[in-house]
């Protein structure tokens, strides 16, 4: 009941500072630009802050964007305009749903720890909302396509999948990992991170973003960005001897298709990714936060 | 004595006289300008910072944007003239190196703007690479190097006659675009960046890896239809082998050497270039073709793969070269499509 009292009283406070002239909305994705860090493209600038890219982001770009014969022509930069009118609303709608939804993930965890009285296994006290809202962030690589967000569909599509896969293809599949300590510790960290960002979110579409969210988003990742990260490798290390065992979603030779995948060596794999990606992801916001957070006297504080 | 000084003093203003002579010529800039033509100054600005980088006072209004680029380099060598692009508008497309100096809209002070593309590495070099990679990886795997498969089967041979067609015809493609790279190709652009070297190496490298671990592997599984499959196969494969060679020819011939003319392509006498009838691209429709073929005769999931990626990447560059076509030439044929006949 005290659930849809929350979300009824976001609904409330959003219709309330919601402004009728539709103008140009000013969406910050936790990765910036849309394009390329390939050396002669321009890069579409939809953000305040333009700067160099790490690596990984450019890669990806670039891949993006198709090779260097597509690329090789040169793009006149365009100035990407906000979405309409109904995207906005939609796009409102969307972030606002998805806020309430991991609020009531938030106070799911709280209600099982105040019952049980202890931290562990809470897992299955919100394990439904947790996929159902975690797998509903695919629709923002559906947004990136469209177009009415302006982010690379890429870089979108590798968060929100890197996200699903823990939920789904570690968590979920290996049941054995769901009393794990660890499955809190991301979990945790992935809610108090999105309630921020949706919200964030949504109070950009409307205008009205408070000074203190702004803050709290380009903050909080310090320490949560990585809790969360380690919650997902002691997860997927802790799942590893499972997977060995049963041969979980494994395939082997021979079979008539000629194709072989092991699990267990790319989960293994996966683990070995974050440490190139997770130091360039982390000072990219770092710095994305010193940009932003660093012009304090052109912000001020609830408009 | 005064006779020597004197000749040693003419000989030096002789050779000097050459110099100026030498360089000026180098420059496109003549001692002695043509009657009626007057000399542009020229000044290039950095296209992010604006800062002047480089001012040449005197440039022949005939000058193409390629010497005033070789007249940039000079100033600063560290940028060679495939490094540079010069456009008239910071964040405008790039000019070609064959623009001349009095067809753009310039004023009285031409100015541009410079962007450095980062190091540069020539198509043939790129191509040479990430098609030798494949060949050699191949073999590797075919012969069964050590380290690859459990010990016992070192330096093995397959014993399904399948797998060895597979290393020729796998083995005959990559010849085949060697060749062709350096026999047949005329490529448009000299350079690409240096970055794009490691990213297609790792695909054609990573890609034949993948494809041959699992053709070559002594637990292989041949075509389900056997003969017959393997027989199709090998016959869709060579024709669009050949398809794609005459293609290659065809494209070719439309440009005469050294140039960089654009003519729309035509079908020619032999029958394999008909399909330009119906397509823009169809080097890569035979492309597509013969890895269709290969994924039939080996029947295997990571060529299917190969081949899927392969397809997307040259759809998208299809639709590209088709769309500019397009806009190239007002009487491009309606019928045709950019990849697939009627479909794509």
């Amino acid at each position: 009941m005290n659930i849809y009292l929350i979300v009824f009283i976001y609904l409330f406070l959003n219709y309330a500072s919601q402004n009728e002239d539709g103008s140009e909305v000013e969406l910050t994705s936790r990765f910036s630009t849309t394009l390329p860090g390939v050396a002669h493209v321009p890069s579409l600038t939809a953000t305040v802050v333009q700067e160099r890219r790490p690596l990984i982001v450019a890669v990806m770009s670039a891949a993006a964007s198709g090779t260097s014969k597509a690329a090789h022509g040169d793009v006149a930069a365009k100035r990407k305009k906000g979405p309409g009118a109904l995207a906005t609303a939609y796009l409102v709608i969307y972030n606002v749903v998805m806020t309430a939804g991991w609020l009531v993930i938030a106070v799911g965890l709280v209600r099982a720890y105040l019952a049980r009285g202890s931290y562990h296994g809470l897992y299955y006290s919100i394990e439904k909302p947790l996929k159902f809202f975690q797998t509903g962030a695919v629709l923002e690589i559906l947004h990136c396509a469209v177009g009415i967000v302006p982010s690379s569909v890429v870089l979108t599509g590798f968060q929100v999948m890197s996200r699903v896969f823990l939920t789904w293809a570690v968590t979920h599949s290996v049941r054995e990992v769901q009393s794990e300590d660890s499955v809190l510790l991301f979990v945790t960290a992935w809610t108090v991170t999105e309630i921020i960002r949706y919200s964030f979110y949504t109070f950009s579409l409307l205008n009205h973003l408070p000074y203190l969210i702004k803050w709290a988003r380009y903050t909080f990742f310090i320490v949560l960005y990585p809790m969360g990260v380690t919650g997902e490798l002691l997860t997927i290390y802790a799942a590893l001897p499972y997977v060995q065992k049963t041969g979980l979603y494994s395939v082997t030779l021979p079979n008539k298709y000629n194709f072989s995948f092991d699990y267990y060596t790319f989960l293994i794999l996966i683990m070995i990714s974050y440490i190139p990606l997770f130091p360039q992801l982390y000072f990219h916001m770092i710095r994305q936060r010193k940009k932003v957070l660093g012009h304090i006297e052109d912000y001020g504080k609830v408009e | 004595m005064c006779c020597r000084t004197y000749f040693s003093t003419y000989v030096s203003c002789l050779i000097q006289e050459c110099q100026t002579y030498f360089s000026s010529r180098a420059t496109h800039n003549p001692v002695c300008f043509q009657k009626g033509q007057i000399s542009t100054p020229v000044e290039i600005l950095d296209a992010k910072t604006k800062d002047k980088l480089c001012f040449l006072d005197k440039v022949e209004p005939n000058a193409t944007i390629g010497e005033i680029k070789s007249m940039f380099h000079k100033s600063h060598p560290q940028w060679y003239p495939a490094r540079q692009s010069i456009r008239l508008d910071p964040k405008g497309k790039s000019l070609k190196d064959e623009d001349v100096l009095q067809h753009l809209p310039v004023g009285t002070t031409a100015t541009f703007y410079f962007r450095d593309l980062g190091a540069q590495i020539s198509w043939v070099t790129v191509f040479l690479t990430e098609y030798t990679g494949p060949l050699v990886i191949y073999l590797l795997f075919y012969f069964r190097v050590p380290f690859i498969y459990p010990p016992k089967y070192d330096f093995t041979t397959s014993k399904h006659w399948v797998v060895h067609l597979a290393c020729m015809c796998h083995s005959f493609h990559y010849v085949k675009r060697l060749l062709e790279t350096l026999f047949v190709h005329r490529f448009s652009h000299g350079t690409m960046p240096l970055r794009n070297i490691f990213k297609n190496c790792t695909y054609y490298w990573g890609f034949a890896a993948w494809m041959a671990y699992y053709i070559n592997h002594p637990l292989y599984t041949p075509p389900i239809y056997g003969e017959q499959q393997i027989r199709i196969a090998l016959i869709i494969f060579l024709f669009c082998q050949i398809g794609n060679f005459s293609i290659h020819i065809a494209l070719r011939n439309l440009r005469p050497p050294g140039s960089k003319t654009r003519k729309i392509p035509y079908p020619t006498k032999n029958p394999f270039t008909w399909i330009f009838l119906l397509v823009s691209c169809p080097n890569y429709t035979y492309e597509l073709g013969s890895w269709l073929g290969f994924t039939l005769m080996t029947q295997c999931l990571p060529v299917a793969f190969f081949t899927l990626v392969g397809f997307i990447q040259m759809t998208v560059w299809a639709k590209g070269k088709h769309r500019s076509y397009l806009k190239e030439f007002r009487d491009y044929p309606p019928l045709r499509s950019p990849i697939l006949p009627f479909i794509l």
